[in-house]
């Protein structure tokens, strides 16, 4: 837990504040107004979070650089789902307030933050023999109306998240014959057809095995070099480390170290924050840090 | 398939249509300006186009059969108002509410299960799985023995008895929002119990008012007039309009609520109107005829079977609901004539079939 306590600030919803309208565009993702020169459009500020008496973070203030690959890493049951769980307001925080675009996220109407933020949730469910094309579809969903359901804007969305992802040879095959790789790529082009800008992923690469897993990876890097804000929950602190352009290192709760992985991934931190001791060398591929367990033998 | 386009060319909508292929016939509907756009699946629209088409021709052979037959040229006459004053009085008067009543109650039962179903993504989810049947028999029953009550009296007693049972299982289930398999659990419960103390005031009640009990407990048609159509017609006109609003919430529900809530969707918000809408809808057949067993169990399920859908759909469930009831009440009228059965027995014979086929299929596939 961190030292700290702050404040409750939860200020009310500002009404005048300039409602940045993310503009659809045709092609290139949507370029939504950021709130003010130099403010992070998501983050996190005196955020208490838990689940019924159990308190998970107290006091966390966590900014997201815009445009970047944020990973957060930490062992396991160190809060780190839990904040990406608050950062999509799925979980409410009995304190502290999560800020997108300048305003507190709960003053937003529910189909407002999902048309300016996308989650990748850790578990979804497929209904029965829905087609691919039919489940990406279904992520139009915050752009749609009662009398516009399926406008050309909304179809040119699937047919760009469905070639992202290199899924468009499946699109009229059910999703429940897909193998499991294939099937998290239909639901990644599903939450890219949200069009949004913020994409957060709750352990996108767990289950998958290491092929799927880098594949995916290096869609998530593609995705952030063409603009988009991506955050990540990952388990592997070498992938964490290859593919993250900003790092997010937790433990009980708290943010022990943040960063360019370059700049604070270190044996020390490491230790510290999962209790392990390795030695760091540089990635031969990429020059990005690589940890090295010592296990008994160091 | 093409690339991602990125200025899209001005097309038409059968070619931007074939862009994208959803795995099945699909219609893009828009207009000109593109205020107007919807996607059709071809497959469910003819599917719920013939099962309507289905229940209105059982519906005008039920006009014409009975103690006093009219051939079906004849009944088309007496709708339009161009028959004899003594046909009309027959097919119009007598014979057509009840035709009417079973059409809209079906479809009310039909659109219901197909609720229950999506809420708790399970083949076997019903009305009946929050307790809503077996508590408003309960209420009727006290009615009935202890009060001895009239056809209203009886209809008010059922609604306090199922709105009752299904806030006390919906209260009992919640638990940071209501999950599908909680309801399930905790209606299954309640109805036990419930099905215990009816058992109990039927053995305690004298025969002739224990025998119009078990009558309405099954659920019948008989003796309905245009006295119940009106209301009928009005609360279906109420309740029908905001649930094709939610149906599009219904299905984004479908893949779990953290997807749900990351769409816009407030899942919890969403699921209660939708339990709120579900139970009206059976209220409102159990108010006008007495607890209709398996029409909202199978009506959505035989409807997927035929649009080979995803999910459950609304219309083409609330379409199967209407022909199957309609074609139920047809049987139930003709089959030991004079002898009226309630509608509610051949219902329970169908719904008994049409579990054995689903049991065994799923015992097959695993």
């Amino acid at each position: 837990m961190t030292a700290t306590t702050h404040p409750v600030t939860t200020t009310p919803a500002e009404a005048d504040a300039p409602a940045a309208s993310p503009a659809v565009g045709q092609g290139a993702p949507p370029q939504a107004a950021p709130a003010a020169p130099g403010e992070p459009r998501l983050r996190a500020e005196g955020l208490s979070i838990g689940y019924h008496e159990r308190i998970v973070s107290q006091g966390l203030d966590v900014a997201i650089p815009d445009r970047s690959f944020t990973v957060i890493v930490g062992p396991n049951a160190c809060g780190k789902s839990t904040l990406l769980r608050a950062l999509s307001r799925l979980l409410t925080p009995s304190a502290g307030q999560v800020v997108l675009d300048g305003k507190t996220i709960t003053s937003y109407k529910a189909k407002e933050v999902a048309r300016r933020l996308g989650l990748l949730p850790q578990t979804s469910i497929a209904p029965d023999g829905i087609t691919v094309a039919d489940l990406v579809a279904r992520g139009r969903y915050p752009h749609q109306k009662l009398l516009r359901q399926w406008s050309r804007d909304d179809e040119d969305a699937v047919v760009r998240a469905l070639a992202a992802t290199q899924v468009t040879p499946l699109s009229a095959r059910p999703v429940d014959e897909l193998s499991g790789g294939q099937r998290q790529r239909v639901w990644v082009s599903m939450v890219l057809a949200q069009e949004t800008e913020l994409l957060l992923l709750d352990e996108p690469t767990t289950f998958l095995d290491i092929a799927h897993q880098i594949e995916l990876l290096e869609l998530f890097g593609d995705l952030n070099r063409e603009g988009r804000t991506l955050v990540a929950v990952l388990h592997d602190l070498n992938h964490a480390c290859r593919y993250a352009t900003h790092l997010v290192a937790m433990k009980d709760g708290a943010v022990v170290a943040q960063g360019a992985p370059g700049e604070i991934v270190t044996a020390e931190l490491v230790e510290e924050v999962f209790g392990l001791r390795c030695t760091i060398i540089d990635d031969p591929v990429t020059g990005t840090p690589l940890v090295i367990p010592l296990g008994r033998r160091g | 398939m093409t690339a991602p386009v990125q200025t899209p060319a001005p097309v038409t909508d059968r070619a931007q249509a074939e862009r994208l292929d959803f795995g099945r016939p699909t219609r893009v509907l828009r207009s000109r300006r593109g205020r107007f756009s919807a996607r059709l699946d071809v497959r469910a629209a003819v599917v719920t186009l013939v099962l309507v088409l289905l229940a209105a021709a059982v519906g005008v052979v039920a006009l014409g059969v009975g103690d006093y037959a009219v051939a079906v040229p004849d009944v088309l006459r007496a709708l339009t108002g161009e028959a004899s004053d003594v046909v009309r009085m027959v097919v119009v008067e007598w014979r057509l509410p009840r035709v009417l009543l079973a059409i809209l109650l079906g479809g009310a039962l039909g659109m219901s299960g197909a609720i229950f179903q999506s809420l708790t993504r399970n083949p076997l989810g019903s009305p009946d799985i929050i307790g809503f049947n077996t508590g408003a028999y309960t209420g009727a029953l006290v009615v009935i023995l202890v009060l001895g009550g009239s056809y209203g009296a009886v209809a008010a007693g059922a609604m306090i008895g199922g709105l009752t049972t299904a806030g006390i299982v919906y209260l009992l289930a919640y638990k940071n929002g209501v999950q599908g398999f909680r309801l399930i659990i905790v209606g299954i419960a309640i109805s036990a119990m419930l099905a215990s103390v009816n058992t109990w005031l039927i053995l305690k009640a004298e025969l002739s008012r224990a025998m119009a009990a078990a009558t309405w407990g099954a659920g019948s048609l008989n003796g309905l007039s245009w006295t119940q159509v009106l209301p009928v017609v009005l609360i279906l006109a109420v309740l029908v309009p905001p649930l094709f609003l939610l149906g599009r919430r219904m299905n984004v529900l479908e893949m779990g609520d953290d997807a749900a809530q990351a769409l816009g969707v407030r899942s919890e918000r969403t699921r209660l109107s939708l339990v709120v809408v579900g139970v009206a809808l059976t209220a409102l057949v159990t108010a006008a005829a007495g607890p209709i067993a398996f029409i909202s169990l199978a009506a959505p399920q035989l409807a997927r079977r035929l649009t080979r859908g995803a999910t459950v759909g609304l219309a083409s469930s609330a379409a199967m609901g209407a022909a199957l009831l309609a074609a139920s009440d047809l049987v139930a009228q003709r089959a030991f004539a004079p002898t009226q059965l309630p509608v509610g027995v051949v219902t329970v014979s169908i719904g008994g079939c049409y579990l054995v086929w689903l049991l065994a299929r799923e015992a097959r596939r695993q």
